[in-house]
């Protein structure tokens, strides 16, 4: 009975370091870039992408006749940042050769579903807000959620 | 030596009145004496084997050459010691082992020693990074040698890792009773990996940065540890607490994880490593050597063909 009461508080002690040892590797707070920001008003874009926003925020702004919205610059493949092909007018993946149309809709590739697009608002001085945290997708095989509200901005 | 002045004056104090001739023979007979002392005690420095200092480096000496005197010279010394005593001559034939574990020992070695010259020069932060790996190769001297040799080595031994099992599965050396040495030799494999991939992303260049974000993208998808993987969003993983998080120590490839790489690399691995290679080479021995054809008489060992001549 004494070996075992020794030889439990061991594996108790051992489990609890390892879970500890775990833990550790899991900060509490990061250093990361925001995901929310302002990105102009509407009126800024004309019809087609705009990959002016590329390089700090990792998104494209896209504009058609009616809607306006913003694709998140992950391929949906392996998370690599697709380059835009204004001749071609399409989005390629330089990592494994996904191709998405200018609305970020795959066609060509490894792909599994269309790239995300970020939520999108306009505040009260008509900025439009975009926040990288809330992702809109469109899962193989499942409904579209690029209808839902807060993934465009009607124009 | 035999001139030694001092030795000349003790002789002629004390004998003042011997003639020059008596005086000089005398002195010419202890010269020599002193001189064949001289020669029986050079003869027992000339040999630095013999010498107090030599044993007790060396316990074995390697004069005699008798199969336990050779056995124990292989044993006695810590080098030596993981090697055994006697082989199967026929089991390290090149064609049968393709030397390929050795090799990867050997490559682990340059590694470790090239890595230890190349850490002197880098820093694992985003500002420094790529930068250091500029100025290693192109300003610190035989930088772009090491850089360069650590990289091939690091290639190379994935490779001859991957031969050496698949020598191991052609010879059928992962069966009893070497099953467990096998299992060891699997988790070898896996570090060796981890060991390739945590030190792409040290460049911190485009291919080291793109390789590693879609390497730990794969994590994500782990069942039950990744936030897009079976079972992940029921236990309520996001991007945020899962396995990809606990890696790079964060949501994106940034400076948390070219650290955690680093580390990873440079210490956590190659000491784990290191442990399952000690254990991977005292079995080979206990589990009785490198396996082989069975212990075959060589030609000239044979009485028939002895007799025959």
């Amino acid at each position: 009975m004494r070996r075992r009461i020794v030889w439990l508080s061991i594996t108790g002690a051992l489990t609890t370091f390892f879970l500890m040892f775990v833990r550790f590797f899991l900060p509490r707070s990061i250093l990361e870039p925001s995901s929310i920001f302002r990105i102009g008003a509407p009126g800024d874009y004309a019809i087609g992408v705009d990959t002016k926003w590329q390089q700090q925020y990792r998104i494209w702004v896209t504009r058609t006749s009616d809607r306006l919205f913003v694709i998140y610059a992950r391929c949906t493949h392996l998370g690599c940042t697709p380059d835009w092909k204004a001749s071609e007018n399409k989005f390629k993946c330089p990592c494994h050769g996904s191709g998405y149309d200018s609305e970020g809709i795959n066609f060509e590739g490894p792909a599994p579903r269309p790239m995300d697009r970020a939520k999108v608002s306009l505040d009260a001085e008509g900025q439009i807000l975009v926040d990288t945290g809330k992702l809109f997708e469109w899962p193989k095989g499942e409904p579209s959620h690029f209808d839902d509200d807060g993934a465009f901005i009607r124009v | 030596m035999e001139n030694d002045p001092k030795d000349k004056k003790q002789l002629t104090t004390g004998e003042e009145e011997d003639d020059d001739r008596s005086m000089l023979e005398r002195i010419k007979q202890t010269g020599g004496a002193l001189k064949e002392r001289a020669k029986e005690e050079a003869k027992d420095y000339k040999d630095p084997q013999d010498t107090q200092l030599w044993k007790s480096i060396f316990r074995v000496s390697h004069d005699r050459s008798d199969p336990r005197n050779r056995s124990l010279a292989i044993l006695s010394n810590v080098f030596l010691h993981l090697h055994p005593a006697k082989i199967n001559r026929d089991a390290v034939r090149y064609p049968f082992t393709w030397g390929m574990g050795g090799i990867t020992f050997y490559l682990f070695i340059v590694l470790t020693f090239t890595g230890v010259l190349l850490m002197f020069y880098y820093h694992p932060t985003k500002l420094d990074a790529f930068r250091d790996i500029l100025y290693l190769e192109h300003d610190v001297p035989f930088g772009k040698l090491l850089r360069n040799m650590h990289r091939w080595a690091a290639h190379l031994m994935v490779i001859t890792t991957w031969l050496h099992m698949f020598r191991v599965v052609l010879t059928g050396s992962y069966k009893r009773p070497r099953e467990f040495n096998w299992c060891v030799g699997v988790v070898l494999l896996v570090l060796t990996l981890l060991l390739s991939f945590t030190g792409y992303l040290l460049p911190d260049d485009q291919l080291g940065f793109w390789a590693v974000t879609v390497g730990t993208n794969m994590a994500r998808a782990t069942p039950m540890l990744g936030h897009e993987g079976p079972f992940g969003p029921q236990l309520g993983l996001t991007a945020y607490n899962d396995v990809r998080f606990g890696l790079l120590g964060g949501s994106i490839v940034d400076s948390n994880a070219l650290l955690r790489s680093y580390i990873w690399h440079c210490i956590g691995i190659p000491l784990v490593a290191s442990i399952f290679m000690a254990v991977h080479f005292w079995r080979i021995r206990k589990d009785g050597g490198i396996s082989g054809p069975a212990p075959v008489t060589l030609e000239s060992e044979m009485k028939a063909v002895a007799k025959k001549k």
